[in-house]
């Protein structure tokens, strides 16, 4: 039998790496080297979902974030002068709102890992990995087929909308 | 040790990939001879590419270094190494420098997956088709960052043409996959296999190549994935990155040495890698050809020769032109070193025929083959395509193949439904 790849290391390595990247996405004054940061981030949570033996969510959160999605973030960050960001202020100074916020979030953290185990439903066994990619698309072609197809129409709209704010005679 | 040794041959008697095995030490012996197999490869296609190419416009390629140029590819990464490495002023140093390393790192992780046969191959992940769209797709952010991090105006043009392009044809692939993996579920128990493994074996479950299933269903679709695979690697006619007459060299202009050196690899490595991909799924992977019509013992053992007599022919031809050198003195050095690798090429081959070997490597041999045709391919493309202009280039991603792409999925699961849907249909009349 193989060694369970699921350990405690490789969890905290990957959380590692996904806050440091989510902090480097906030913090750095060049656009494009937030959006690489928030790509290393992408692919590490990718990693998470391999843990949770969700292959092909991991597969596809790769196709579409990390290969598509963040792609065209750079190829728009590209067009956009460098220079003229760099000089800009990045804190708007807000410390009120910003420190309330922060410690709304810090409370609900605390309380979650205080209370933990009661929060949660009792976890269960996951679904075997080889099966992964049926399950999903049974579960979203069966039981969530309306929500499925609401996000497609959604997404389809946008699409329309693109084109019609793009192009001034169709 | 005794131990040790054990666990190094437990290995031998299993069926299994080193990965599915969980055997550390086969899955390291293998991810080195596919990494050698790979640079091997790439310094032949090199070589190859430049006397092809040659030989389609009536010159006569590299001649000097090694008889017939065969040691230019070697001439050409010595000057590659010791070539200084620049780095523009105002680049931005980090990204400049891991662009050529995830290039590189995305080109060859695919490989990973990749079945050379039943048990040849590193690992079988059960998302392995997505496993290689996804790595390979992260190709362009090195693109990208190459471009943008040089800080000149053709690199960033060029990284601005890749992105786009890349992430245009990538639907259309997506699409055409797609179909394939509606194929393999046309079981007995319906369900489909994103595994490269599992789809081979589908197709010898059901005795039918993809390209052949559904003619011609299958057939549009691998022609689908075999334009779009030539835009995703960015090579001619589709190679807008990198348009000599309008960009210089495109995203890498700026880079030199060994840092280009990882570019040209990953190229080469990530053409290698799409051929893979369109083997595995359409051409039946490490199948050899016609198991069905031609089937039996004697046929089994004619096609287990052609591995020993490809290699034997190709040292047949090598000897032919040692006896065509020139016969003056000065061209004597490079006469033995051609009848030397003549003859390296014949003992492969008659290592070939030996039972053992041949039952082991005639996987291996034909998936290898059928890539080395797409190789090919990849070379006669350049030699005879112009360049497209970038607007058509869209317009036939955009225009052509997706729709294509849509409709072929469509009509491929209505094929593979057609029973279930016949009897839907009749069930409904007679109601």
């Amino acid at each position: 039998m193989n060694p369970p790849v699921a350990t405690t290391f490789f969890f905290y390595l990957l959380a590692a790496i996904m806050l440091i990247g989510g902090v480097f996405v906030i913090t750095r004054k060049n656009a494009v080297h937030s959006a690489l940061a928030l790509i290393a981030t992408l692919l590490a949570q990718a990693g998470i979902y391999l843990m949770l033996y969700a292959p092909f969510v991991a597969g596809v959160q790769i196709i579409l974030y990390a290969g598509g999605i963040m792609v065209l973030f750079l190829f728009v960050i590209m067009l956009i002068s460098i220079e003229r960001s760099l000089k800009e202020r990045m804190l708007n100074r807000q410390w009120v709102v910003g420190g309330l916020a922060a410690l709304a979030l810090g409370a609900l953290f605390i309380s979650v890992y205080v209370k933990g185990k009661n929060l949660f439903p009792t976890p269960k066994v996951p679904v075997f990995e080889t099966n992964n990619t049926q399950t999903v698309g049974n579960l979203l072609y069966g039981q969530y087929m309306f929500p499925f197809e609401i996000a497609s129409l959604l997404l389809l709209v946008a699409i329309i909308g693109a084109v019609v704010m793009a192009k001034k005679r169709i | 040790m005794g131990a040790l040794l054990q666990y190094i041959q437990s290995y031998l008697s299993s069926d299994k990939t080193p990965g599915a095995a969980g055997n550390f030490f086969w899955a390291t012996v293998y991810i080195l001879l596919v990494f050698l197999g790979l640079s091997v490869a790439v310094i032949a296609m090199n070589w190859l590419e430049r006397k092809i190419l040659a030989h389609m416009q009536v010159r006569l390629g590299p001649m000097r270094v090694g008889p017939h140029g065969l040691l230019q590819p070697i001439a050409d990464a010595i000057k590659l190494l010791l070539k200084e490495d620049i780095m523009p002023a105002e680049a931005d140093g980090l990204v400049f420098w891991t662009a050529p390393l995830i290039v590189v790192l995305a080109a060859f992780t695919v490989f990973v997956v990749v079945p050379f046969g039943p048990a040849h191959a590193i690992t079988d992940m059960n998302i392995g088709i997505l496993f290689m769209l996804g790595v390979s797709s992260l190709s362009v952010l090195g693109i990208v960052m190459a471009g943008w991090a040089s800080n000149s105006h053709y690199p960033l043009m060029g990284a601005l043409r890749s992105s786009a392009q890349m992430v245009s044809y990538e639907v259309a692939m997506g699409l055409a996959v797609v179909s394939v993996i509606i194929m393999t579920s046309l079981n007995d128990q319906g369900t489909g296999t994103l595994s490269m493994i599992g789809i081979v074996q589908s197709q010898m479950a059901q005795g039918e190549w993809f390209v052949f299933k559904f003619f011609p269903l299958g057939l549009i679709g691998f022609a689908i994935f075999a334009i779009a695979m030539v835009a995703e690697t960015n090579r001619a006619p589709f190679d807008l990155p990198e348009a000599e007459s309008e960009l210089t060299a495109g995203f890498h202009t700026e880079y030199s040495g060994f840092r280009w050196s990882l570019f040209f690899l990953a190229e080469y490595s990530a053409m290698i890698a799409v051929s893979s991909i369109a083997v595995t799924l359409w051409l039946g992977g490490w199948l050899r050809p016609f198991p069905n019509w031609l089937h039996g013992a004697t046929w089994d053992l004619i096609f287990s020769l052609v591995p020993g007599i490809t290699f034997l022919l190709l040292g047949a031809i090598t000897f032919f032109n040692v006896v065509r050198m020139p016969k003056h003195p000065l061209f004597k050095i490079q006469t033995i070193g051609l009848a030397g690798f003549g003859a390296v090429l014949g003992l492969i081959g008659l290592l070939l025929f030996l039972p053992p070997v041949r039952d082991r490597v005639g996987d291996i041999f034909w998936f290898s083959a059928k890539v080395a045709g797409f190789m090919y391919l990849y070379i006669w493309y350049r030699g005879t395509f112009p360049r497209y202009r970038f607007d058509q280039l869209m317009k036939v991603g955009w225009k052509v193949l997706l729709p294509t792409g849509l409709g072929l999925l469509i009509l491929t699961a209505g094929v593979g439904m057609r029973t279930e849907i016949w009897k839907a249909i009749q069930g409904a009349t007679q109601r």
